[in-house]
């Protein structure tokens, strides 16, 4: 454990190899590194902007083969709107993987994807939609159809008949129209689903909680909070007595059971004090 | 962990704190939320210093603030809290913490100390320990921490307003830590936690860029350990009042060194990054097997040890 956080958590300068365009205000960016690429799905990274920022960001592609991963940023912010004006052959700076990942599960699973939200999830989509005795079933939502990530990917395994896609957007223009969440319980009381895996804004994945736990159903999310040094040390993304970057970020039903208090209730701050999530 | 004539002999006092495992969180880690501080307390730690707080909020700096170098890290946070007024719930919520809480403190100026200081020990703290050693902040901790002088009237100064035990925690960025521990010693610390982080600098190659957003930073774990156990050493020969052991304390051997440099205790920060909260569970358990192996009865048989001529 020692030895390998010490290597991941070494700084290395990476060149931007590709930019793709994923939706109006969402890009990714392909670089190359060993560490990356041979990361699970779920794990996140600290990408530095040189000059603005570092900011941890979920792993949108693992490339093992070729040595390639990605990380998928919506403009949100100031680093994230220097990161999206970077370019093929521009430099950013690497550190990670971080955290823990995606439990893989067999049989009849349900990965429900909100906005940008959709990056984790996606190189656990491609892992489990190839195996044999998985059956998986995706929601993927966004307010607009401008905000929806992935579209091609999604639709080159639906249409290999390897995935079950489902699109939602809040304002009708692309798919069904609703919240992401809408479909989840026609889903459970019609199927008996094994595991659902989500990620997405805090409001929809504390929603998706109370749906799975409702439905008693075992869930795996991804939890957002403030993270400053991703080794565990600092406090930032405190919620209970977890640690997002190094208990998570993937939180089980058990331990999410732990932080109701917290979850879909409030943020830290950067200075550490609770703010209400509205 | 109790010997037969019922005296627990990794207990130890110090300026009437009670600690039941001479291990404790060091200040700047973890320790901004109750329940992370909880958390910590039940992995082991004998006692839990806090992030510093100050008056007012702070956001702290941008990041990069941590970055590793090949035997340490360097951080400069910048000092993020929410200011005591917001901090109060959290001390408040660790009334029934099982060991002692101490609350670190920083401020602007002598007055910014003293007013915080008195509102953590209002709120329950069962110690301040004052910043006077922060690095990486215009204004603040080694800024004071530097003039013997001002680190007289400050300790003077809130001495005078509490009645909790005053831990002073010097920093290595002087000419003489020797005579700025005299300065607290005789303004009326009870004890001195030695040392904060060594001020550090770390620029990257191919960016041709500091890379801290602060740029200038300080320096913790695994290289500093042989300053600091030079520090506590001097410290030792030349003030009376205990001394809390910090700076790269990573398994029971180290903390049994800074004990024979003269420690009474030790905090342990960065080395949780890479062996987790478990640690301070396996340096108490070391030190029981040091002190067991050597004939020793208890924890304070071995404090300065390494001063014997």
């Amino acid at each position: 454990m020692s030895a390998s956080l010490i290597n991941a958590n070494r700084m290395r300068i990476v060149k931007i190899e590709r930019v793709v365009d994923e939706s109006s205000r969402a890009k990714s960016f392909y670089f190359r590194d060993e560490l990356c690429s041979r990361a699970e799905a779920g794990q996140f990274i600290m990408v530095w902007i040189p000059g603005v920022d570092e900011i941890p960001l979920s792993l949108s592609s693992i490339q093992p083969e070729k040595s390639l991963s990605s990380v998928t940023v919506a403009e949100v912010g100031e680093a994230t709107k220097a990161l999206n004006r970077k370019r093929e052959g521009d430099m950013i700076g690497v550190r990670g993987p971080f955290g823990n990942s995606f439990k893989i599960i067999r049989g009849r699973v349900l990965i429900v994807g909100g906005g940008v939200g959709l990056a984790p999830l996606m190189p656990l989509i491609e892992r489990l939609a190839g195996m044999q005795d998985a059956s998986v079933t995706v929601l993927a939502g966004a307010r607009t159809k401008h905000e929806l990530i992935f579209l091609d990917r999604l639709e080159d395994e639906a249409g290999k008949g390897r995935i079950e896609l489902t699109v939602l957007t809040e304002d009708g223009s692309y798919g069904g129209r609703g919240l992401v969440t809408d479909p989840l319980e026609n889903l459970l009381s019609s199927d008996r689903i094994d595991m659902i895996y989500g990620c997405g804004p805090e409001k929809m994945i504390s929603r998706l909680y109370s749906v799975a736990e409702r439905f008693n159903v075992p869930l795996q999310i991804c939890v957002e909070r403030i993270i400053k040094c991703s080794i565990g040390i600092c406090g930032s993304c405190a919620i209970g007595r977890y640690r997002v970057c190094r208990d998570g970020p993937i939180f089980t039903s058990d331990r999410l059971r732990e932080v109701e208090d917290e979850l879909g209730k409030f943020k830290r701050g950067f200075d550490g004090h609770p703010i209400p999530i509205t | 962990m109790v010997l037969m004539n019922g005296k627990n002999p990794l207990e130890v006092e110090i300026s009437g704190l009670r600690l039941l495992n001479p291990t404790m969180l060091a200040s700047g880690m973890l320790g901004l939320t109750s329940c992370m501080m909880r958390e910590v307390a039940r992995a082991g730690a004998g006692a839990i210093v806090t992030k510093s707080v100050g008056l007012k909020p702070r956001d702290g700096y941008k990041n990069p603030t941590v970055v590793q170098v090949r035997c340490g890290l360097i951080n400069a946070m910048g000092l993020p809290n929410p200011g005591i007024r917001l901090f109060r719930a959290e001390i408040e919520r660790l009334r029934d913490l099982d060991v002692p809480l101490i609350v670190s403190v920083y401020g602007f100026s002598p007055e910014e100390y003293v007013q915080v200081a008195w509102e953590a020990c209002r709120a329950g703290a069962d110690a301040v320990e004052l910043n006077l050693s922060c690095p990486h902040v215009k204004g603040t901790g080694s800024e004071i921490g530097q003039d013997p002088d001002v680190v007289r009237e400050v300790v003077r100064e809130v001495k005078h307003r509490i009645d909790k035990p005053l831990i002073v925690k010097l920093s290595p960025n002087v000419t003489s830590i020797s005579e700025v521990s005299r300065a607290a010693a005789e303004a009326g610390a009870d004890a001195l936690t030695a040392i904060n982080t060594v001020k550090a600098m770390a620029i990257d190659i191919e960016t041709a860029r500091p890379i801290l957003a602060n740029r200038i930073g300080g320096l913790s774990g695994e290289a500093i350990k042989p300053i600091a156990v030079r520090c506590i050493y001097e410290i030792y020969e030349e003030v009376d009042v205990p001394i809390i052991g910090c700076g790269g304390i990573s398994d029971w051997r180290d903390a049994v060194e800074f004990m024979l440099a003269g420690a009474s205790a030790v905090q342990v920060g960065t080395a949780i990054a890479y062996k987790g909260l478990g640690i301070f569970k396996s340096i108490t358990d070391g030190i029981k097997y040091y002190l067991e192996e050597k004939g020793y009865g208890c924890v304070g048989d071995i404090v300065g040890l390494a001063h014997q001529r």
